[in-house]
């Protein structure tokens, strides 16, 4: 019952806040950037109700959903959390590089990006100048995520690979 | 020179890069060379 709970349930649950998380990561980069842009193009400009009602309902479950997914992923690792992270045994390399890029990026969430937009959604105060910055900052962790996400995904899936025959020497 | 990350495509290659990058440096971890 407690592997289940561990391994079953827990994986299940990663998974499904993973997805939340990175689904809502690629909405940001691959669609509601490019799609802002045209909207602050438009006379008059019309992204005004994207940024007043989606945003913040977007970034509430996108980090949140980052911090279930690294909750359950330390609940699916258990009392080898450490050993995966320090790379105690070489089977746990492939697993531990993709853990160290979701912490990276749970980092990048909760510290560069999430702090920079309450100041762009003017939910705390913050100067034009200020809010330019946050702007640019938020931007680049978002895009640094972005490109995270991609080894962190093939380290997250990989690791039978790395025994497979076509991968040795 | 321009930040690849300026650009989204520039972004997913930057990813694409990483992700060879970090696979040699697992596979010479793991002892495979």
């Amino acid at each position: 019952m407690g592997d289940f709970i561990q391994h079953g349930l827990g994986r299940w649950l990663h998974i499904m806040s993973g997805v939340m998380w990175i689904g809502l990561l690629y909405y940001f980069n691959f669609v509601q950037v490019d799609a802002m842009k045209k909207a602050a193009a438009d006379t008059p400009p019309t992204g005004a109700g994207i940024t007043k009602h989606v945003v913040p309902r977007a970034l509430l479950f996108f980090r949140w959903g980052a911090v279930a997914t690294v909750v359950f992923a330390f609940m699916i690792l258990g009392d080898k959390a450490l050993d995966v992270l320090l790379f105690r045994e070489k089977a746990y390399v492939p697993i531990g590089i993709g853990g160290w890029l979701g912490l990276i990026m749970l980092f990048n969430v909760w510290v560069l990006i999430w702090p920079n937009q309450k100041k762009i959604l003017g939910m705390v105060p913050a100067t034009d100048e200020v809010k330019a910055t946050a702007r640019r900052v938020a931007f680049l962790a978002s895009r640094t995520n972005t490109m995270l996400s991609i080894p962190m995904l093939f380290f997250m899936s990989s690791s039978a690979l790395f025994h497979a025959p076509m991968f040795a020497r | 020179m321009k930040n690849p990350l300026d650009s989204l495509w520039g972004t997913v290659i930057c990813g694409f890069v990483l992700t060879v990058v970090l696979f040699y440096l697992a596979r010479a971890m793991m002892g495979g060379g």
